[in-house]
């Protein structure tokens, strides 16, 4: 090349117009693309479950790194990695209770042990601290117990395939639900399956002692782990777990 | 070639040819004699055959796919059969209980999340010393997954192109700046980690081991483009993450260099080349000293060092010829 640059012939000029245009035109469609992740955050209804310990949501989508650590330590593997249709939460760990709650198999929270970021906070040292959300009885005329009736079977059918640690059946390893069938006279799966001590009692509906209808009551110990959702034989659940939701005297 | 140099090219500054004062004496005395004993493309040829005897060598690119294939299968076996040696993705993840961070999903959790948080300060550390001492964006050619389907993609694109069926449509290699300072400035501003959502690197190997999901759409879209559009177009000219581990191959000892005695100029390496800009010091006369390192943007895939039919382009390690 000379000191004196010549002028580029036209076809070069045009070239170098194109090639400007295209990498504006890819470039803005990979930070648009990047950005349209927002619309499912800002749209969104009903917040996910998300695993224990998690920070408040948008601190928990900016410290998750997205590695899925947590989702290899779970004994029960009830964490699930959001898809492309969370936007920003792609990538980033939740729970569905209904389809697998953490039930604290591993007891030492291990999800918070793995994270790497502190996405799951680190403060956390018991299951009893955790607080994901809170039960709540969505249904109450579905529900069996209100309506004094008894359950036999397993809680949800031979082909679920949700996991969960029966003390009684094996200290460390989880079993199928379905491998664990029922017989109670009145229906207490939520109560008897619950991980933590005093979050859910079943109460008399009346007065009358020969009533024997009961109704779960909620109290402040829950951790919002999902287990009573998961196991409430009822279709759908007649108590579920409002994610995010935080204890307040009634 | 200056370090500066180097890192102006791959920030997207086009290679231009070195000026008079830059050639050590060494170098000028070479090209000089390379202009006064001109070979003939017969002899030319001769000398290709007696150095380069097999037409065909992939030497490198089969230890890369081997490399690359074990790393992420390493990932997959772990979680499938629970060995934990390799926990997590290639976001971050944890390689016999050792921390490990990519560094520009470091760069935009802490971007995004303002705090510094000593598990991605260790992990991101030892990544970054890791690849240091590796060569840098040989991250990119020995380990992102993304990369492998990108170059069957190319494989195809190339293809197609001979037939007449596509042509290369290319971008300015700048836009891959523009765009990591611009993921950067949103990370920060929106406390959002937001490159994650469209990383294909995150995106293949999240799929690979947690199952696939509906974001491999992305990389279907990407690698369509590069088949029938642009050659390569998200490696070569817009991922964050390759400029990010290109910084850090600016220095690191591990390179390919580059000694133009043997070189006949016709250029086999940079027709093959991701990143041909590196390859600029291969144009006749172009070579400012009889021995260099090519630059920063070389991912050390070593096509070039398969397809150099002279072996003037060769792995090495700097400084470790005087160190034995």
């Amino acid at each position: 090349m000379t000191a004196t640059t010549p002028a580029l012939p036209p076809q070069a000029v045009r070239e170098a117009r194109r090639r400007f245009l295209r990498s504006a035109l890819f470039g803005s469609l990979a930070v648009g693309a990047a950005l349209a992740g927002w619309l499912p955050i800002a749209r969104r209804q009903a917040l996910h479950l998300r695993p224990p310990g998690a920070l408040a949501e948008d601190e928990f989508l900016a410290s998750c790194i997205k590695c899925g650590q947590c989702v290899q330590v779970c004994p029960v593997e009830a964490i699930v990695l959001g898809d492309l249709g969370e936007g920003f939460g792609l990538g980033v760990p939740h729970i569905d209770g209904r389809a697998q709650a953490c039930d604290f198999s591993c007891d030492a929270v291990q999800c918070v042990l793995a994270c790497p970021t502190g996405a799951l906070s680190h403060t956390l040292n018991k299951k009893e601290e955790v607080r994901m959300g809170l039960a709540r009885l969505d249904k109450p005329d579905a529900c069996l117990a209100r309506q004094g009736l008894g359950f036999k079977g397993p809680a949800r059918g031979a082909a679920f395939p949700g996991l969960h640690r029966y003390e009684e059946v094996d200290r460390w390893k989880p079993i199928p639900l379905a491998d664990h069938p029922y017989e109670v006279e009145l229906c207490d799966l939520c109560v008897r399956e619950c991980p933590i001590k005093d979050a859910i009692t079943l109460e008399p509906i009346g007065d009358d002692p020969a009533d024997k209808r009961r109704t779960p009551v909620v109290h402040q110990p829950c951790v919002g782990c999902g287990m009573c959702e998961m196991i409430c034989p009822t279709e759908p659940a007649a108590i579920v777990v409002d994610a995010r939701a935080q204890w307040r005297a009634a | 070639m200056s370090l500066l140099q180097s890192l102006a090219v791959m920030f997207g500054r086009e290679p231009t040819k070195p000026p008079a004062s830059a050639y050590s004496e060494a170098a000028a005395c070479l090209h000089e004699a390379k202009r006064a004993n001109r070979r003939s493309a017969e002899e030319r040829a001769e000398v290709n055959r007696q150095i380069h005897e097999r037409h065909k060598v992939h030497t490198w690119r089969n230890r890369r796919w081997l490399t690359l294939l074990a790393v992420n299968l390493l990932f997959v076996v772990s979680f499938k059969f629970d060995v934990q040696l390799v926990e997590g993705a290639l976001t971050a993840s944890r390689v016999i209980g050792f921390h490990m961070a990519d560094l520009n999903s470091t760069l935009q959790v802490t971007l995004a999340f303002k705090t510094i948080l000593i598990n991605l300060i260790i992990g991101s550390m030892t990544v970054l010393l890791m690849w240091l001492l590796l060569g840098g964006r040989s991250f990119c050619s020995w380990t992102c997954p993304y990369h492998l389907l990108a170059e069957m993609a190319e494989a195809l694109h190339l293809k197609l192109a001979a037939k007449g069926l596509v042509n290369d449509h290319p971008l300015l290699r700048g836009t891959r700046t523009v765009l990591w300072l611009v993921f950067a400035v949103l990370a920060f501003a929106t406390g959002y980690t937001v490159f994650e959502t469209i990383s294909p690197t995150g995106i293949v190997s999240r799929a690979l081991i947690y199952g696939p999901g509906v974001a491999l759409v992305v990389v279907a879209v990407l690698l369509v483009l590069e088949v029938v559009y642009t050659r390569r177009l998200w490696c070569r000219y817009l991922c964050p993450i390759g400029l990010t581990y290109g910084l850090v191959g600016a220095v690191s000892p591990l390179r390919i260099a580059y000694r133009p005695q043997a070189c006949h100029h016709e250029g086999a390496c940079r027709k093959i080349c991701l990143v041909p800009h590196v390859l600029d010091c291969t144009k006749k006369g172009f070579a400012v000293d009889v021995h260099q390192g090519i630059g920063a943007d070389c991912t050390r895939c070593g096509l070039c060092v398969d397809a150099c039919p002279t072996g003037a382009l060769k792995f090495e390690v700097k400084g470790l010829d005087r160190l034995l």
